[in-house]
């Protein structure tokens, strides 16, 4: 199939962008690797009247430590994400989801920005996002303002951001001393969207866990936290039962939807076997 | 130093490993297929489909794509249907077979999703697509038939219903004495076995131009197909222009596995919409419309049982197929050919003599199903294997123990299969030693059962089979299908003494080219580099089956050997009048005229070549020298060749997830004379990664509404790198003695017995659970399922 036909602008400032879309009405859309975006155009699934190619802002670019925070540009590409010395030191869990997104085709040209804008509740970065605790910075042509995770994806496809926004950055609370973390997905090929996937902060004290987000996707219409899972392991120091006791709570945190060839039982065993991996990862780092 | 051997003879050529002369353009994206192609006038077609499985066609509105900017043509079925005349996918030799009659685009109803309704031509395909969504067909839904059971239910909806209901072809075979012999065995064993439907994912789709010429009522489509000369004689019968006016050209083919050769509704379209335009027309189809459109294959459900004495031998084999095809049987070579070799082809590796069987191919509302590399072969040999692997687990016997004890012994030919079958000479028994040795069997047994101790669960399944090749006409011609079994050749020599070879075997990526050339530079006498091989085209290249079934090498390959020797008479004749000398008492080597008996050269083929077309005057009178020669070769020993051989593969099993790590899969194969090593190599290794797609990976998914719910490449999945084990790869030379060159087929081996191989891996994996699965693909749910885990 053809893309209908459509218009293209290409800013080169925020402000520039902004502009753009609101002239435009609805009927625009910002796209940044294309790599979600044009294949929906190729399939007639969406035919905006405008693509604003957001590609060459500078503003949305660079990788940068602040304070305790890192600061990830939108327009940071997957093949960035894999290689970049301080995501894979300030924010772990992207380096070791970024092997597992796609192929080194799509990876060079899709975007983080891009991934967690579009939101694919079987996407490796958004679920990543939540897992980091990150806070995603947003503008409008009213100014900026800082969403966190846990308040941003909101429903399939669907996020805080409003029409016309643009997610300029994301910012990641750096690793601490006490913090554990494992990444993993089971899916049928490699760089195919996970059957599961799962990745697991914790942040340990004395040996014993504070703090813990487990982050599931493709397990429901977002990325998912397990959150019984996480409370039953607070205090604890992570020991063969206390994984047991994680595992036997991940089913109920998880409300996969019905597929035929993918029933919601096999995500659920499935989501059991990859936490149970993960937490017992994390205790072997631990001894 | 080493020994001689043949190869180093001159000109040796059969038997070596020489790199194909087309790679090299098509990797510097030389390549011309047919969506490269712009012809001058040229116009593009959309076509409007069907959401719907099953439903009448009420009305059409196209009103508004008429008037929309840049379209030339919108038209229905009604209006192909006054150009073009019906077809019917039946075979005589199928008795009692049925198929209703189709046209290009359907005039009253639709029968199955996605099936093209109405085409739109424009001068873009953009905007063909844009005109196409304001077409308005108004559907009357009927009941659909989806399932394999309610498609031959009383009372369920029967989808041509002059037919009288869903069966197109009911077959037996019983050589009898089945029931006798099941009653009295030691050990009886029995399995249900399901094969999902999967295709075949060319990396080219479907493509087609169509240009009618109404001055000289000259037909030219350019066609990415396997078979240019059965859709020639299509195109010519259903449309009412002389054959001579109807030329059909084959350029660069990115793949077609058997996917390419059949009639489909959109490209007879085509050739309808460019009568009525008198312009060029082109249709591409894209990975939506190849999933929807293309044909399926395989689709059976299978329960099949074997008998067996307390010594381990095999008795008796009962086995009911039953195959879904779609609403129709394909045309021209039916969708009953896979069935037919299902239910022929069980248990062909072993002794046995009392076998019956019951083949049901019925029909229901999904696309068509036909034939796909190795028709047939993977479901009969995924059945006897694993029905075998489970005679041994009940007799406590290895899986090679079982089969060397009942595979037809090597010195046993010629001999007949209890089906009908007649083999010249096979070599399972050497090919099962070589695999043995290749595999380290004993060591990965040992290997097996102390990882299974640390909680690694490891596999190892093993796959005889038998492949048919070098069809004769017992295969199309005589169920009255237009479709040769014989091949033609043109070898020219040039006046600088180069030589041209036009040949009816086609090149779709396999490389027939280059085998074709090395089998003339062999046999004429020149270096293989003066030889250019044409093919595809059927306005220079004589008439001929082109490429199907694994014919290409040992039927298109005598061909050009037979007019190879032909040719050289030819040379020597006129060579010998100029040297004044016997032409027995010559031969060619390396383009030379040399002295046969001293290998002294005498003169060049160039030398030759010069003074016949230039100086015919200084030739002795009387001499008219034939440096052409046109020779057509029709196989008539056997009705076909078989081969055979053994696969083996190993696999680690995650059993708490269902995912499996192929971990390296051997072949040892008998495909007779191997003219290029590397390409029989890489054909079975295409092969393998094929059957490893269905074992694993590929199967077409349907809603209980009949709607394809994975027609895409994110969803479908075609095996990748990534996921391919290593593929080692054995031979056994076992040359038929129907032919000079000795060649058989090999295409097809690889995919015939990987899955067969695979399912018998995963099921020796899980062997210690308790789980067994015999549903292909094997999915992880599939295995979690068997293994009880959900
Ligand atoms: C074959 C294939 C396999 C893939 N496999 C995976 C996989 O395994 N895992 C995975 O996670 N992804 C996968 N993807 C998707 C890929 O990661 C996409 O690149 C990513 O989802 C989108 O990033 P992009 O920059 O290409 O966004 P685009 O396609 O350009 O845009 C996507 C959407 O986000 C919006 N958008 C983009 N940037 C911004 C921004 N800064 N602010 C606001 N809105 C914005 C666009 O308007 C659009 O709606 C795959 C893609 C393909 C083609």
């Amino acid at each position: 199939m053809k893309a209908r036909a459509f218009s293209y602008a290409r800013p080169s400032t925020v402000m520039e962008a902004l502009e753009t879309f609101a002239d435009a009405g609805e009927d625009a859309s910002y796209v940044a690797g294309g790599q979600s975006l044009v294949p929906a155009l190729a399939l007639r699934l969406q035919a905006p009247q405008l693509l604003i190619d957001i590609a060459h802002i500078e503003a949305l670019r660079g990788v940068e430590l602040q304070g305790g925070w890192l600061r990830i540009g939108a327009l940071t590409r997957h093949c960035e994400v894999l290689t970049d010395p301080l995501i894979a030191r300030h924010a772990p869990l992207y380096h070791a989801a970024a092997p597992h997104v796609a192929h080194p085709a799509i990876r060079n040209r899709g975007t983080i920005g891009g991934s967690i804008s579009h939101s694919d509740p079987a996407s490796e970065f958004p679920a990543m996002t939540l897992a980091m605790g990150a806070e995603l910075e947003l503008v409008s042509r009213t100014g900026t303002r800082r969403v966190a995770a846990d308040d941003f994806f909101i429903d399939l496809f669907q996020t805080a951001i409003e029409p016309g926004e643009l997610l300029v950055a994301i910012h990641v609370p750096v690793i601490r001393p006490g913090h554990r973390w494992a990444f993993h997905e089971f899916a049928r090929r490699r760089g195919d969207y996970a059957l599961v996937g799962c990745g697991v902060l914790a942040e340990f004290s004395d040996g014993l866990i504070e703090q813990a987000r487990i982050v599931f996707f493709s397990v429901g219409n977002t990325p998912l936290r397990a959150r019984q899972a996480e409370q039953c392991l607070i205090g604890k120091r992570l020991d063969e039962a206390a994984v047991a006791a994680a595992q036997a709570l991940v089913g109920g945190d998880l409300d996969p939807p019905e597929d035929e060839h993918v029933p919601p039982a096999m995500k659920r065993h499935l989501a059991r076997v990859l936490l149970g991996r993960l937490l017992g990862q994390i205790m072997r780092q631990d001894s | 130093m080493n020994a001689l051997t043949s190869l180093d003879r001159p000109n040796s050529y059969i038997g070596r490993s020489v790199p194909r002369p087309n790679a090299k353009r098509l990797l510097a994206g030389r390549g011309r297929y047919v969506t490269d192609f712009v012809l001058p006038r040229m116009l593009h077609v959309a076509y409007v489909r069907s959401p719907y499985a099953h439903a009448r066609i009420v009305s059409i509105d196209a009103q508004a794509a008429r008037e929309m900017p840049g379209v030339k043509l919108v038209a229905t079925g009604q209006d192909l249907a006054r150009l073009c005349t019906p077809w019917v996918g039946t075979m005589d030799h199928f008795k009692g077979m049925k198929s209703p009659p189709q046209l290009p685009l359907p005039v009253d109803k639709v029968v199955w999703s996605g099936q093209a309704v109405v085409a739109v031509v424009a001068d873009t395909r953009a905007l063909a697509e844009d005109a196409a969504e304001t077409v308005a067909i108004e559907f009357d839904e009927l009941p659909v038939v989806v399932d394999i059971d309610a498609a031959r239910m009383p009372g369920s909806p029967v989808i041509s219903p002059e037919l009288g209901s869903n069966l197109c072809f009911h077959g037996k075979i019983d050589t009898g004495g089945v029931d006798d012999v099941f009653a009295n065995a030691a050990h009886i064993v029995e399995e249900e076995f399901h094969f999902g439907r999967h295709t075949a994912v060319t990396m080219e789709p479907r493509a087609i131009i169509a240009d009618y010429d109404a001055s000289e009522q000259q037909l030219t489509v350019h066609h990415a197909t396997q078979t240019p000369y059965q859709f020639q004689d299509i195109y010519s019968r259903h449309y009412g222009i002389p054959e001579s006016r109807v030329r059909v050209i084959a350029p660069d083919i990115g793949g077609s596995f058997g996917m390419k050769l059949h009639m489909y509704h959109e490209d007879m379209a085509v050739v309808g919409l460019s009568i009525m335009l008198g312009r060029p027309v082109k249709y591409v189809a894209d990975r939506i419309e190849s999933f929807v459109s293309d044909i399926h294959a395989r689709d059976h459900r299978v329960r099949a049982r074997m008998a067996v004495d307390a010594d381990g031998e095999i008795l008796a084999m009962d086995v009911e197929d039953v195959t879904a095809i779609g609403a129709f049987s394909a045309y021209p070579r039916t969708s009953v050919v896979e069935g037919n070799q299902v239910y022929r082809l069980m248990g062909a590796p072993y002794t046995f003599r009392n076998y019956r069987a019951d083949l049901q191919v019925v029909f229901q509302n999904k696309v068509q199903m036909s034939q796909y590399r190795a028709v047939g072969h993977p479901i009969a040999c995924a059945v006897t294997e694993r029905l075998v692997d489970m005679i041994a687990a009940k007799t406590a016997r290895d899986v090679f123990e079982i089969r060397s004890g009942n595979l037809i012994p090597d010195d046993a030919y010629p001999c007949t299969s209890p089906t009908g079958y007649q083999f010249e000479a096979l070599s399972h028994h050497a090919c099962l030693a070589k695999l043995r040795q290749m595999m380290d069997y004993d060591r990965l047994r040992a290997e097996q059962a102390q990882l299974r101790s640390k909680g690694i669960h490891r596999g190892i399944g093993i796959a005889t089979f038998v492949e048919i090749t070098n069809p004769g006409p017992a295969f199309y011609g005589v169920g009255g299908a237009r479709i040769s079994s014989q091949d033609g050749a043109i070898i020219k020599i040039t006046p600088s003494g180069d030589v041209r070879c036009l040949i009816s075997v086609t090149e779709l990526g396999q490389g027939t080219e280059t085998i074709i050339g090395q089998i003339v530079a062999e046999h004429l006498g020149v270096d293989r580099n003066r030889i250019k091989v044409i093919t595809g085209d059927t306005e220079t290249t004589p008439h001929g089956g082109a490429t199907y079934a694994c014919r290409g090498a040992g039927i298109g390959g005598e061909t050009a050997l037979q007019a190879a020797l032909k040719l050289k008479a030819n040379v020597l004749s006129v060579a010998g009048a100029i040297l004044q000398e016997a032409s027995e008492k010559l031969d060619i080597q390396n383009g030379w005229i040399i002295d046969a008996a001293t290998m002294h050269p005498r003169v060049e083929l160039a030398e030759i070549a010069r003074i016949v077309y230039f100086r015919s005057d200084t030739l002795p009178p009387g001499t008219q020298a034939q440096l052409s020669v046109t020779h057509h070769y029709a196989p008539q020993g056997y009705p076909f060749a078989f081969t055979n051989g053994v696969q083996g593969c190993h696999l680690e099993l995650d059993v708490e997830t269902g995912l499996v790590n192929i971990l390296k899969v051997w072949v040892v194969e008998d495909c007779g004379r191997i003219i290029n090593p590397l390409l029989v190599d890489e054909q079975i290794r295409g092969g393998v990664v094929q059957g490893l797609g269905a074992a694993f990976f590929e199967e077409c998914a349907y809603g209980d509404n009949g709607q394809l719910t994975n027609g895409s490449l994110a969803d479908y999945l075609v095996p990748m790198a990534v996921e391919m084990p290593d593929i080692e790869i054995g031979h056994v030379e076992t040359p038929t003695l129907d032919t000079q060159l000795g060649a058989k087929g090999v295409g097809e081996a690889g995919t015939a017995a990987a899955s067969a191989a695979a399912l018998n891996a995963v099921n020796d994996a899980m062997a210690p659970f308790g789980g067994s699965i015999a549903q292909l693909p094997m999915t992880p749910a599939r295995i979690l399922k068997a293994l009880g885990h959900i």
